[in-house]
């Protein structure tokens, strides 16, 4: 997997089935990058509806959290409506998981992306990372904690950009 | 947030506890009510409690998934009113044992059986004055590395196993088992 310090392989994927969203144009703010491997785990564990639970803790950062897994856009669709998730989901579908490749986190067995977490600051570079056992839902305090650390270094860094 | 709140040991100042306060196994919950996997873990619980007795104390914090589960604010709400009438775990375990019918009404019905004031209750819930409370209990879960409901942690470790009473109880009570 691609390791702190690395520029953030920009890519542009759909969210919904008519709109397109690109990495660079969050940039000026933390993103959350979130690759699993599948809609539709078991729902009281699932990490997408916990990431939904806490938009307002990422929010504190100005980070923007997105989903991202290689079903398709109408299956996150979805997903996204049945869960009431409030974040977009992003489909690595065509060609198949290539954006998962970049990062290095594609599960070729399974034909998924692994679960695997990404924190880029404002710049676009990579500040974080982890990847999580397939069955093991990693929670949100690792990504708090990053961006906090973000954060802490963005304010002892003076007029740094 | 807080950050005098213990994330992963029930505070016998803060928090909902049973058992004994100076019981040396510490087990603490982090639970929703409309959680279905919760009621299940919740008999389970119920029977460690009996068979540790003095030994435990146990704590339990909301952490309800609100977007999925939509009666699970108003529920953990009513928990924590039925908390300030001295009734926490009347209405905890009734919930838990009705968690199909979680409607305001049967809420305030709740309350009725338990010999609460169901109209303070109702209007507690509907004015929100215990969402800070479960929103500080849900960020401390959050911190805490609670990655889902029921998320169990003894004596402030997260418990990752198999939700049965043999193994809980073998994770609580290790030099016995």
């Amino acid at each position: 997997m691609l390791s702190p310090g690395t520029q953030a392989p920009d890519f542009t994927l759909r969210c919904t089935p008519d709109q397109s969203v690109s990495l660079s144009e969050l940039r000026g703010q933390p993103v959350v990058l979130a690759f699993y491997p599948a809609d539709w785990s078991p729902v009281c564990g699932d990490q997408m509806a916990l990431y939904n639970e806490t938009l307002d803790e990422f929010q504190e950062f100005q980070a923007e959290l997105i989903g991202i897994s290689v079903d398709g856009a109408w299956c996150h669709d979805a997903f996204a409506k049945h869960n009431k998730l409030h974040f977009p989901l992003l489909a690595d579908f065509e060609p198949k998981g290539a954006v998962a490749r970049a990062y290095g986190v594609y599960d070729e067995k399974d034909g998924t992306c692994e679960r695997a977490l990404f924190v880029i600051d404002s710049d676009g570079i990579i500040h974080w990372s982890y990847v999580s056992p397939t069955g093991v839902n990693p929670g949100a305090n690792g990504i708090l904690s990053a961006l906090e650390d973000l954060r802490t270094k963005s304010e002892t860094t003076p007029a740094a950009k | 947030m807080s950050a005098r709140i213990p994330l992963t040991l029930p505070d016998p100042e803060r928090d909902h506890i049973s058992g004994s306060a100076d019981g040396l196994i510490r087990l603490l919950e982090y639970g929703d009510y409309e959680c279905p996997f919760c009621a299940e873990v919740q008999p389970i619980v119920k029977e460690i409690q009996r068979r540790l007795s003095d030994d435990l104390l146990f704590g339990f914090r909301n952490f309800p998934l609100t977007n999925i589960h939509p009666h699970s604010e108003h529920a953990a709400e009513a928990a924590e009113a039925a908390g300030t009438q001295k009734n926490f775990w009347g209405m905890h375990d009734t919930l838990f044992e009705n968690q199909g019918s979680l409607d305001d009404d049967d809420l305030a019905e709740y309350a009725a059986e338990l010999g609460l004031d169901g109209t303070r209750l109702i209007r507690e819930v509907t004015s929100s004055v215990y969402a800070p409370r479960i929103r500080e209990d849900f960020k401390s879960g959050v911190r805490g590395g609670v990655n889902g409901t029921p998320t169990f942690f003894i004596n402030g470790e997260r418990y990752d196993g198999t939700l049965d009473l043999k193994h809980l109880l073998n994770a609580l009570t290790p030099q016995s088992a």
